[in-house]
């Protein structure tokens, strides 16, 4: 620490600009070889299907994407289907994280609860979840409630169990100390579980995420009249790639988005514990 | 004078699981006078610490009683081996951790936090995370932490050994230097037998697993300074340490070498 500080205080040496600068110039490399693999694939793609090596029809091309997509903002259709997909992801992570938080506690509050439940945890966890679907459809209809119960089914088990084992790998010592203050489990919960365990909800959270889009666009392809997911499936059964390809797109940039937002989240706590 | 705060007679526990049962503590009695510093030594996983949970309450003996002459009266501190300081918290939020889980924070605590955290040189640290502090202000935090329960018994498992040598010299010093002025009956477990003379009045050595209560030794030093390693320095140090000495390598046999 001490030598940090007196090294920051003095003028910067000729090996330390050396080192700053090829530290900078790896940086920019990367940067740009990113964008340049991203320019070269669309240039490739417009040209392929502008000297017709590849047929349009199937394969689309970025003028074609980016034409449907400035008619699908036009029309306004852009707003309506993610808006849709994009609700219903948001809710179906949201009662993810809930469901699992409530019940991973409970399994670590009691271990015979936990104990029982087993067996059912990792069948179901380990089932495809998409083989639910089906089923879901003719309990709930086709509508929002179906594509959210689908989202939340693909996440939640995985998400139970990842909290859980979490949750028990607490310093079983740390539990002891609780115990000596005179508080109860229920305050070992909330004074060192809980606390202990944000990193941990935080990476979980972003797991979830990820497996709440894919229940909802499989939620969507077999039970929906709106949303990207019903595009991407409507597109290919009336042969309308650009409509395909360009939901993909859209949905690409939604994952993105979403996982950067907690990425930012996890950042801010790092930075603010 | 002689008061006995604790007293336990006729102690057994054991730990159970499927492939059988380890007996732990056989037959252990003895009792705790008030204001007293007590030791116990014995060999490694004699049960050591399985009597401080059992004084604690955190486990009830199979058989025998463990009493306190006056329960309403007698607050048990526990401090254990490592700090267990919660990484999140500033040192002054875990050490108010005591009073924010009895739902005692009020004024009054919080100035006796502050007194505290002042009379053992932590002031400067108080809003500083665990993760800034030297190992020995982590434990001195830790024992201010035992010490807002304001306890009457103090029990204390092996709480220098996570210290680095030098350090843990001058914190059981230090340490045993504050629990003396306050006055507080002390139940020490240790393994280190120089530290058990230097603090105590009284040692009391297990015998190795199940352990029963070999001997005890009456403490008493002639102090030629008034310097951290005053203790370490009585002509009568190297006496009572060839007992222990003794005594506890009788327990492990010349096979276990």
């Amino acid at each position: 620490m001490n030598m940090e500080q007196t090294a920051s205080k003095q003028e910067i040496s000729d090996a330390q600009k050396v080192f700053l600068q090829k530290h900078q110039r790896h940086h920019h490399f990367v940067t740009i070889m990113r964008i340049l693999i991203l320019v070269l694939f669309l240039v490739l793609w417009e040209v392929s299907a502008r000297m017709q090596w590849i047929d349009t029809f199937f394969f689309s091309s970025p003028s074609l994407v980016a034409t449907f997509f400035i008619e699908m903002v036009l029309e306004g259709s852009f707003f309506i289907h993610t808006g849709i997909t994009l609700f219903e992801t948001l809710i179906s992570f949201l009662l993810i994280n809930v469901i699992s938080l409530l019940v991973s506690t409970l399994l670590w509050y009691s271990k015979t609860i936990s104990e029982i439940l087993e067996p059912y945890l990792v069948v179901l966890n380990s089932l495809p979840k998409s083989a639910l679907a089906p089923l879901i459809i003719v309990w709930l209809g086709t509508g929002t409630d179906t594509i959210i119960v689908a989202g939340i089914s693909v996440a939640v088990f995985g998400s139970i169990i990842n909290l859980y084992t979490g949750f028990k790998q607490a310093d079983a010592e740390k539990l002891k100390l609780i115990t000596t203050l005179g508080g109860t489990r229920f305050t070992a919960f909330t004074k060192v579980i809980l606390p202990s365990s944000v990193p941990l909800l935080l990476s979980n959270m972003k797991v979830n995420i990820g497996l709440a889009l894919v229940g909802v666009i499989i939620g969507e392809f077999l039970a929906a009249r709106r949303g990207l997911g019903y595009l991407i499936i409507y597109g290919s059964q009336v042969f309308q790639l650009n409509m395909v390809i360009t939901s993909i797109i859209i949905l690409c940039f939604i994952a993105m988005g979403l996982y950067q937002c907690l990425q930012w989240a996890e950042h801010w706590y790092l930075k603010h514990k | 004078m002689k008061e006995p705060i604790l007293q336990c007679q006729n102690v057994c526990f054991s730990y159970h699981n499927l492939t059988g049962e380890t007996s732990a503590l056989t037959n252990i009695s003895f009792q705790i006078n008030k204001g007293e510093f007590v030791s116990v030594v014995g060999p490694s996983g004699c049960g050591k610490s399985t009597l401080l949970s059992l004084i604690a309450g955190l486990n009830k003996p199979e058989s025998g009683s463990i009493f306190l002459t006056n329960p309403e009266n007698t607050k048990i501190g526990y401090m254990l081996q490592q700090d267990h300081l919660l990484e999140w918290r500033t040192i002054y939020k875990n050490i108010m951790l005591g009073p924010e889980i009895s739902k005692t924070i009020n004024p009054e605590s919080e100035k006796q936090a502050l007194t505290l955290l002042n009379d053992y040189g932590l002031s400067r640290f108080q809003d500083k995370k665990p993760g800034e502090l030297s190992g020995g202000m982590k434990q001195r935090a830790a024992l201010i932490r035992t010490m807002m329960l304001s306890p009457k018994l103090l029990l204390l498992d092996e709480p220098f050994s996570a210290l680095d040598y030098q350090t843990r010299l001058m914190v059981s010093a230090d340490i045993g230097r504050i629990i003396r002025s306050a006055g507080i009956t002390t139940v020490l477990v240790t393994h280190d037998l120089s530290e058990a003379i230097a603090l105590s009045d009284r040692i009391l050595i297990l015998s190795k697993r199940p352990a029963t209560i070999k001997k005890e030794i009456a403490v008493s030093l002639t102090l030629p300074d008034d310097s951290l390693l005053a203790a370490r320095n009585a002509p009568e140090f190297q006496y009572y340490f060839s007992i222990l000495w003794k005594e506890i390598s009788d327990e492990y046999g010349t096979d276990s070498l």
